[in-house]
């Protein structure tokens, strides 16, 4: 399994090598030029081009490709254009909120999902079944940004209970933070909840179908350890599957719940930084983002053979 | 003598038991029926936009902006006094044409690399890092930076989704084509002679169509949550152009004072969206209780 | 029930319940040391140097940190702030600037001449009043510390007017070690001898800034009036909270997690006017004013009967309504100068503020051979000012039976397809609409938009050598009589070749909590004199 484990992660490689290829050419192709955002409304295109030379930007593609990959070897993620400051810091500045946020998220998702997933799958068919599965499927089909908007009106302005915005750091107090990350997380698990309820349910319903489900009943085991020691064990694999995959999907909605609610993270840098075409933070954090979605994934492999001793690699 | 042909007349026709089980498993699940109503209502509603007492969406009338619903207008005006009913009928095509062409695109663009990626060694390794890449990038980062490239369209919306979508529809292929390829039936016809593409096609093709069916339709579903969430950042389709997405994200900050702005699409975007994931689970048990495990 | 619900039914039950136990007993914290304040600016601070870009954001952080020589007060007129003491030789060709005593930069060296003299020569490479002002300068000497000395080639009445300039670029002094930086590299070290310093360290770009009070600031004995008087800091900290979602700040402000909100859109009134704690003022005196800008080198707008034709159906009443919502923040301004300045007048401007005649555009489309050739309307959608106006603009040239395409994207798309000459066939643009600081189009000496200085011009480029020449004439106006005879020529002759048009003043309210106080009236946002009780 070591083996299979670093056979993955220098398979890493060639993965980030295409998107930064990708990602790369997609800037330089696009249109939108930062040296005008920066010069300003009064420029003359006089200073635009004296910015665009300082700044490098006008050497051609395999030039500022080359360079970039260069730096890359060398730990060193550039500079943003615009604010003059290390890439690296701007990162490392925002990124403990998305991690924050993302991870309450995942373990909010997870603690509740799975559970009603579970009731569902013993209550088949039942009134509970049905509740369940349709608030699941109502998860999915509301914005992430509207939910978002409709927790913060009630928790924050009518009841005032919550605040309306802004991160607090778990070391400046844990009380201060879990109350900035509740109506964020709630917000952004919604989704991610409905889809692993789901999951949960449909592979638990095949598990329990399964003979050995029934003659561990016979046998006298009680229903909790049925559920949980046998069957939700065996329905695992496929779950922590799901759980892997909606990475992609937590991040694309922590950019809006880091919006709504002026939460400093990734999210945001991102998408300001592609609306700005601040190129050396666009290259950088799409890089980490796949990364991160490759080690998990990665994990996720690794777990099954936790879970399932049939599986070896 | 004429009795047999009497009785062979009488006799219902036979039919395939698929279609009988298909049939009987739709029966059991009323609520993919009311899924599959609501969106053809949806369709419907959209391409009978003109005739449904609608003005000009696009037609902008200051003097007018921000009249509540139920009175004059239906459906109120917005910021810029647009009619919102009219820009809520015609903000079905937008979506609905997203939606619907995304996951035929998806479908077709992923169904075509995953059955070659399948069967094909050499291909399979270079293309499944490509898909890896794309499918690492977060789509609605991949859709804002598409959408930077040239101006804001439609087109250029539902490429970007697509783009995003198509990864996940090649790896569902491809683990079926992987499959299906050690399946007896298939090793006969190579052993035949069969060339790749026949087997392709004659063989493999058809069996994936079922779980194609279904992930479609939640690849319609998705596509268009995700034409919202693009034009609430900004990188969805023009707002004079109005879709649910838009309507919704044009009038964000006006939520406390004017929430019907983003009540009415909402509730269209979620009721629609609903009634195709619906429709997709009655598929999915219908078809093949297998299938489950696969989604 | 099963004893498998049961379990999971009494984990879920004990989570829920912990945490609203957890969620409620935890009453609303009150805000933060009584001395900060939280405040929302009206972008994100990303560059801080206000002489390589002109971005307002970056011009408000400059007046934290940083000083200048003159300033322009609420009456216009330019006042002494860092110089003591100045002298015009007789010939106007020599000023003597003193410098005051105690100014010191954040790193505690003192303010010298040579510091003065290296920033002005920086700004002066690129402002445009800055660049006049280089052109007919001969030399800057500095005699001592504190006395330094500007020779002239010829006269020039502006000098002043140049060194108290209030907005983009403001002549802020740096230390000469950073106004030594190539005027096109950003200067990234944000030391000044300003009110306020800047806690790099704090500085989250995208989220916040950290300012603190510079205690070894001596501030002017007079009272405050813009950006001269006494800079008097009440508070001892200030945060730029950046939130960019109008409706999070509004909720943010009315539940008292931040303190002033410099720009609210105006729609959101009503959601504050029911908070008492929550006061909402115009500061601004100036507003801003929208613009449709033409391109005068591809057809059709290079053909100015087309452009007239526009002038006579653009109603400013519409235009004003669109960006500002309420009545009270909008007005119609038909004067190419900014209106409540002393230059603003209603010479010709019947033709923008009278009865609109849509008779009269067509027969003068009709006039200009219009071949129905493709009209490109640029939108940037993210722009709550230019998005409503491109609206607008494309229905009026639809509603005037034109051939017109409204092509949306970004600002960043927007800026730079703007700089592209070619014809729309080949990607370029007919109209883009943007607005300007009331302070920016207040004089001819500041006014871009309306330079006729063809291929040198901003975006737009229009050819207008008559309206040069009445520029000229306006620079050589000896007092402020003649300035307003020679505004008026000018602005006639605007009317006939239009090189944009003004479409709306505009003033965005900003909204404070009860407990501050001082708040300047100014077109720039100052933060000094505020405290909070």
């Amino acid at each position: 399994m070591f083996a299979y484990a670093v056979k993955r992660l220098l398979a890493i490689i060639p993965v980030m090598g295409v998107v930064a290829l990708f990602v790369f050419s997609l800037l330089y192709i696009a249109p939108g030029d930062p040296a005008a955002v920066i010069a300003g409304d009064i420029a003359t295109e006089d200073d635009i081009a004296r910015i665009r030379a300082k700044l490098g930007l006008d050497q051609p593609y395999m030039v500022r490709f080359g360079g970039w990959l260069w730096a890359l070897a060398h730990g060193d993620l550039g500079v943003s254009i615009f604010t003059n400051l290390p890439v690296a810091q701007l990162i490392g500045q925002r990124l403990e909120p998305t991690l924050a946020l993302t991870l309450c998220t995942l373990f909010v998702t997870v603690a509740l999902a799975v559970p009603i997933g579970v009731i569902a799958a013993w209550r088949v068919g039942t009134w509970i079944d049905r509740v369940v599965m349709g608030f699941s499927v109502l998860g999915f089909s509301v914005p992430v940004f509207v939910l978002a908007y409709l927790l913060m009106m009630l928790f924050s302005v009518r009841l005032e209970w919550l605040p309306v915005q802004g991160y607090v750091s778990i070391t400046e107090g844990f009380w201060p933070f879990l109350r900035h990350m509740i109506l964020p997380s709630v917000a952004l698990g919604t989704v991610y909840m409905a889809l692993i309820a789901r999951i949960t349910r449909a592979s638990m319903l095949e598990v329990l179908s399964q003979d050995y489900i029934r003659t561990a009943q016979a046998k006298g085991l009680a229903s909790d350890q049925v559920l949980y020691g046998h069957a939700l064990k065996n329905a695992a694999v496929p779950i922590v599957t799901v759980i892997g995959i909606g990475i992609a999907l937590l991040i694309s909605g922590v950019v809006v719940t880091e919006t709504v609610f002026a939460i400093p993270g990734i999210g945001r840098l991102t998408v300001d930084a592609i609306l700005r075409r601040d190129y050396p933070i666009i290259q950088a954090v799409t890089l980490l983002f796949s990364g991160a979605y490759v080690l998990v994934n990665l994990a996720v492999d690794l777990s099954y053979t936790l879970l399932d001793p049939r599986i070896r690699y | 003598m004429s009795a047999v042909p009497a009785a062979l007349a009488a006799a219902p026709r036979s039919v395939s038991p698929t279609w009988l089980r298909f049939k009987d498993a739709l029966r059991r699940h009323p609520t993919a029926i009311l899924g599959g109503v609501v969106l053809l209502a949806m369709i419907a509603l959209a391409l009978a936009a003109p005739w449904l007492g609608t003005v000009d969406p696009q037609a902008v009338s200051p003097v007018k902006r921000l009249k509540p619903p139920f009175g004059e207008y239906w459906f109120g005006t917005d910021m810029l006094g647009r009619d919102v009913y009219s820009r809520v009928v015609y903000g079905a095509r937008v979506s609905l044409a997203v939606g619907l062409a995304v996951a035929f695109f998806s479908t077709l663009a992923g169904l075509a690399i995953g059955l070659v990626t399948g069967f094909i060694r050499w291909v399979d390794a270079v293309v499944m890092r490509v898909m890896d890449g794309l499918m690492s990038i977060p789509p609605v980062l991949l859709a804002i930076a598409l959408m930077s490239l040239t101006k804001a369209s439609l087109e250029n919306v539902i490429f970007a989704i697509t783009l995003a979508e198509v990864p996940r529809v090649v790896r569902l292929v491809r683990s079926l084509v992987l499959s299906l390829r050690e399946q007896p039936f298939v090793e006969a016809a190579t052993a035949a002679g069969t060339g790749i593409a026949r087997t392709l096609v004659r063989h493999i093709l058809p069996n994936t169509v079922a779980p194609l069916l279904v992930q479609g339709t939640y690849i319609c579903a998705s596509a268009m949550i995700t034409e919202s969430i693009l034009s609430f950042l900004g990188a969805g389709t023009p707002p004079n152009i109005p879709s649910w997405g838009n309507i919704m994200a044009e009038a964000r900050s006006l939520f406390q004072i004017a929430g019907y702005l983003i009540l009415f699409p909402g509730i269209c975007l979620s009721v629609t969206v609903l009634a195709v994931n619906l429709l997709g689970d009655g598929l999915r048990d219908a078809l093949d209780p297998r299938l489950a495990r696969r989604m | 029930m099963g004893i498998a619900m049961r379990s999971s039914l009494r984990l879920l039950a004990l989570g829920a319940f912990s945490a609203t136990v957890a969620v409620s007993a935890l009453a609303p914290r009150e805000a933060a040391a009584q001395k900060t304040i939280k405040f929302i600016p009206e972008a994100d601070l990303r560059s801080l140097d206000p002489i390589w870009t002109t971005a307002y954001i970056t011009r408000n952080h400059g007046y934290m940190v940083y000083d200048t020589l003159f300033a322009t007060d609420a009456k216009f007129q330019i006042q002494p702030q860092m110089v003591d003491k100045h002298e015009v030789s007789a010939d106007k060709l020599t000023y003597t600037f003193t410098l005051r005593d105690g100014l010191k930069f954040h790193d505690a060296q003192p303010v010298r001449s040579a510091d003065c003299i290296a920033s002005i020569q920086r700004w002066a490479k690129r402002d445009v009043l800055g660049q006049k002002l280089g052109d007919l300068t001969e030399s800057w000497t500095a005699v001592n510390d504190k006395t330094f000395r500007l020779k002239l080639k010829q006269p020039f009445a502006y000098v002043l007017e140049a060194l108290g300039k209030p907005s983009s670029n403001v002549p802020f002094i740096m230390p000469e070690r950073l106004a030594k930086t190539d005027a096109f590299t950003q200067v990234s070290d944000p030391t000044g001898s300003g009110p306020f310093k800047m806690v790099k360290e704090q500085w989250v770009p995208g989220s916040k800034v950290v300012y603190v009070k510079n205690t070894d600031y001596v501030p002017r004995k007079e009272a405050p009036s813009w950006a001269a008087g006494g800079k008097v800091v009440k508070v001892d900290r200030v945060e730029w909270l950046y939130i960019p979602d109008s409706a999070t700040a509004a909720a943010a402000i009315n539940s008292g997690e931040v303190d002033w909100w410099q720009q609210m859109p105006p729609d959101l009134i009503p959601v504050l006017s029911k908070n008492k704690d929550v006061k909402i003022e115009n500061t601004d005196p100036l507003g801003s004013t929208g613009m449709i800008r033409f391109n005068h080198l591809q057809p059709p707008f290079n053909n100015p009967k087309l452009r007239q034709a526009l002038l006579h159906v653009v109603n400013q009443q519409d235009y004003a309504i669109a960006i500002a919502g309420d009545p009270k923040n909008g007005k119609a301004c038909a004067s190419f100068f900014t209106c409540g300045t002393p230059l603003a007048n209603q010479a010709g401007s019947a033709v923008l503020s009278g009865k609109r005649d849509l008779e009269k555009a067509k027969a003068l489309i009709k006039e200009s051979g219009y071949k129905g050739e493709k009209i490109v309307v640029l939108d940037a959608t993210d722009q709550p000012i230019v998005h409503p106006q491109a609206l607008l603009t494309t229905d009026l040239l639809k509603k005037l039976g034109l051939n017109v395409e409204l092509q949306a994207g970004d600002w960043g798309t927007l800026i730079t397809r703007r700089s592209s000459k070619e014809p729309v066939e080949k990607g370029g643009w007919s109209i883009f609409h943007t607005w300007w600081v009331g302070p920016d189009l207040a004089t001819p000496a500041l006014n871009a938009p309306l330079r006729g200085s063809a291929d040198k011009a901003w975006f737009g480029w229009p050819n207008d050598p008559e309206l040069e020449k009445l520029r000229d004439a306006w620079f050589a106006a000896p007092d402020l009589a003649a300035q307003k005879k020679a505004a008026e020529q000018i602005q006639l002759r605007a009317w006939v070749t239009v090189p944009y048009i003004p479409t709306a003043m505009f003033i965005i309210p900003t909204a404070y909590r009860s407990n501050l106080a001082g708040i300047l009236v100014s077109p720039m946002n100052l933060m000094w004199n505020v405290e909070k009780k």
